[in-house]
């Protein structure tokens, strides 16, 4: 509906870090769709494990560094629900009360610009079919912040439910979360390691072979259990399965 | 003989140790777990259910949030109402800065009524304060009439819900204890709930009517007409309200709806929040004390003006502790409630059981969440726990002072904040790639992460890190 929009992607500081392939699978899905991209080189981390964690003075930095370096973007798009959640909801709260003047006016600028992937697809592009092929049986976890603070409901399904050759099948109780909770995992790691084991137990009932979300915060929590378990099923962000096509899924 | 009064009340709402530390022990039990499992998506189900079929639940929630902020910004004004409305119908209001004060004063009605036993009806600000306790200390014994609060007390046990206090215990131990503990019991023959329920009924209706004390809490008092409320499902509470001479309330200062007609939100929002019920099966009221009986109400702050003075935490004196928060936690679904040390337990608790004790007093139980966000979303009365939770997890950094994670935050921040120094982090982070060099997955991490990791990698792997970050590489 939009034709060539300059899209600012965000990352997010665990991509840029850990999982690269997320940020370039989500590079290629919006470029393939015909729409430019940038990477503004200035972003590091949306500041969401201070603010959580009860850092919000040491968090306002970030969220400065943030602002400056999304300034200038139109549209910035993220694949996680968790930071999109923190820069819509966090942000401007936290640059009102330790930041300098005038941040949180630029803050929830930047925030009314800001979409999680499965929104901009759906609400920005108004796109549910993206062209993607992922032949393989999968099953949906809604993250929390996805689900509960950013509302993107059925999004990522019908998003899901349009890639050719992909077999969707239902999580059991999959609104419960899977335990990870930033440094609740270091904090409380037996409450969250029993949590993560209901989840990987009602993954394997799927038979799925792989785990998908939007958060791969969240992701790397669940791979983490299942690698340990000697699973045979593993994870992949939504954006990773949105940017396969036939050519290269026919290539791997 | 009893300590001064001071701002925040201390045993009923911490634990010795910290939460981390008490969940471990809970989720060694294998038993407690399946019950809790059950129990909880048994309620949560039936909540769900009546829940979704109001039309106008988000109206109602709206207006259950609304009420409630009116009454905590002009709470002076509708407490004097209150007591006046109480007083003109024969009532006799009490204040009680704190739990040693209440304590104190219903100890001191109860001596003065020459009474050795009393009964009572369930009730959470009793709890809150300890009041069985000091009772017991004044050689008087109070006897539960709630079945599962029974439950509890006669297995020398705390509560671990707060509207299902025995919701740990299945029926088999149910009927092990009351064989033991229940002197009129005879033989229980089977865990039949009917037969246990019998076998309480027996025991207790000796004790309604001969007991002269009735000792109770209130889920509302309305300021325009001074009554009081109460909700339950099963009569005993109506048996404690109504039989003795003597009925003594002890209730939180800001469980006051302004007029009559607003409880006509909240006792919808309740039993379908708590039980899962459309209606509670006995709501008793009382207008002051009728003839040949007294009546005394004793407003307890407790915590209560020190909550009401963040802004930032206030909003948890919304709370009609209906539970349904409890139900939905997947925290408190694995720890049950013992964990949280607090007569107040779960989401709620974890915001409560600070603020009512002072942060400094339960710096643990702020991070006992990880902000799913579920409680905000089954809240009747809205009360954003997840936010208030970062809210006082900043208040407990605080508290703290200077540690190991403190710096390492501040070092994280200052890293994070100038890209620079984020990109040189990253390359560093590649050295980590000598690790999981056989399957390209870290089992163990080495000194000194393994200690600050240890959580994470005592059951989960973590990836190598990438050969070059994603800002290295965008194509």
């Amino acid at each position: 509906m939009f034709g060539g929009m300059r899209v600012a992607l965000f990352a997010t500081c665990l991509v840029d870090g850990l999982r690269p392939e997320v940020g370039r699978a989500t590079a290629r899905l919006v470029r393939r769709l015909g729409h430019e991209v940038v990477v503004p080189a200035a972003q590091t981390c949306c500041g969401q494990m201070h603010v959580n964690t009860g850092y919000p003075k040491q968090a306002a930095g970030l969220v400065a560094n943030h602002v400056r370096a999304f300034a200038g973007a139109d549209v910035v798009v993220t694949p996680s629900g968790s930071c999109a959640g923190a820069i819509r909801h966090q942000h401007e709260d936290v640059a009102r009360r330790y930041g300098p003047p005038g941040l949180a006016g630029d803050a929830a600028a930047v925030a009314g610009r800001t979409y999680e992937l499965s929104e901009f697809l759906v609400d920005v592009l108004g796109l549910t079919d993206v062209g993607a092929y992922y032949p393989h049986r999968v099953t949906y976890h809604p993250t929390c912040h996805s689900l509960r603070v950013l509302r993107v409901g059925d999004r990522p399904l019908r998003l899901l439910r349009a890639v050719g050759g992909l077999e969707l099948v239902e999580l059991p109780e999959a609104e419960q979360c899977c335990g990870f909770g930033g440094t609740f995992a270091v904090k409380n790691p037996g409450v969250s390691a029993a949590m993560l084991a209901d989840k990987l137990a009602a993954i394997h009932a799927t038979g799925a072979e792989y785990c998908t979300a939007g958060d791969a915060s969240c992701l790397l929590h669940i791979w983490g259990g299942l690698s340990r378990a000697g699973s045979p099923a593993s994870t992949v962000h939504l954006a990773e399965i949105l940017a396969s096509t036939t050519e290269t899924e026919e290539a791997a | 003989m009893t300590s001064p009064p001071t701002a925040h009340p201390v045993t009923e709402l911490r634990a010795a140790e910290p939460f981390p530390v008490n969940a471990a022990v809970q989720l060694r039990n294998e038993q407690l777990r399946r019950n809790l499992a059950g129990a909880t998506r048994t309620i949560r189900t039936k909540r769900a259910n009546v829940v979704g079929e109001l039309p106008d639940w988000s109206e109602l929630r709206a207006a259950g949030a609304a009420i409630k902020d009116d009454v905590l910004a002009h709470l002076d004004t509708y407490l004097l109402q209150l007591e006046e409305r109480v007083t003109a119908n024969g009532g006799v209001v009490h204040w009680a800065r704190d739990g040693a004060e209440a304590n104190r004063i219903v100890t001191g009605l109860v001596q003065a009524r020459h009474a050795t036993e009393v009964v009572k009806v369930k009730s959470m600000a009793t709890q809150e304060i300890g009041l069985n306790e000091a009772l017991a200390e004044a050689g008087i014994t109070a006897v539960e009439t709630d079945l599962a609060e029974l439950i509890v007390q006669l297995g020398h046990e705390k509560p671990s819900h707060i509207l299902v206090p025995a919701i740990h215990k299945n029926r088999d131990e149910i009927r092990e204890l009351f064989q033991r503990e229940i002197p009129t019991a005879g033989t229980i023959a089977t865990s039949e709930p009917r037969v246990l329920a019998e076998v309480a009924r027996r025991h207790l209706r000796a004790k309604f009517l001969s007991t002269p004390v009735a000792i109770s809490g209130a889920n509302f008092a309305v300021a325009e007409t001074g009554t009081l409320g109460v909700v339950e499902s099963e009569g005993n509470g109506r048996m404690c309200l109504t039989l003795p001479r003597t009925l003594i309330t002890v209730m939180g200062l800001e469980k006051l709806v302004p007029t009559w007609a607003d409880l006509g939100v909240f006792l919808q929002l309740l039993p379908r929040s708590s039980t899962g019920e459309r209606m509670n099966p006995y709501t008793s009221m009382w207008t002051g004390a009728v003839e040949g009986q007294e009546f005394h109400l004793v407003l307890m702050d407790n915590g209560r003006t020190a909550t009401l003075a963040d802004p930032d935490g206030r909003d948890a004196l919304r709370c009609i502790r209906c539970s349904a928060c409890l139900n939905v936690c997947p925290v408190y679904e694995r720890t049950g409630g013992h964990a949280y040390g607090s007569v107040y337990p779960g989401p709620i608790g974890a915001v409560l059981s600070p603020q009512l004790t002072g942060v400094r007093e339960n710096l643990s139980l702020p991070f006992a969440s990880t902000l799913c966000g579920a409680c905000l979303d089954a809240c009747p009365v809205a009360i954003d726990i997840p936010r208030m939770l970062v809210h006082l997890r900043a208040k407990a950094v605080e508290a703290k002072g200077p540690t190991a994670e403190s710096a390492a935050m501040r070092l994280a921040a200052s890293t994070m904040r100038s890209p620079r120094r984020w990109r040189m982090a990253l390359r560093a982070a590649r050295a980590g790639r000598v690790l999981g060099r056989r399957d390209g997955v870290i089992h163990r991490l080495p000194f000194p992460l393994t200690g600050l990791l240890r959580g994470w990698t005592a059951v989960r792997d973590l990836p190598r890190p990438p050969r070059r970050p994603f800002r290295d590489g965008t194509a």
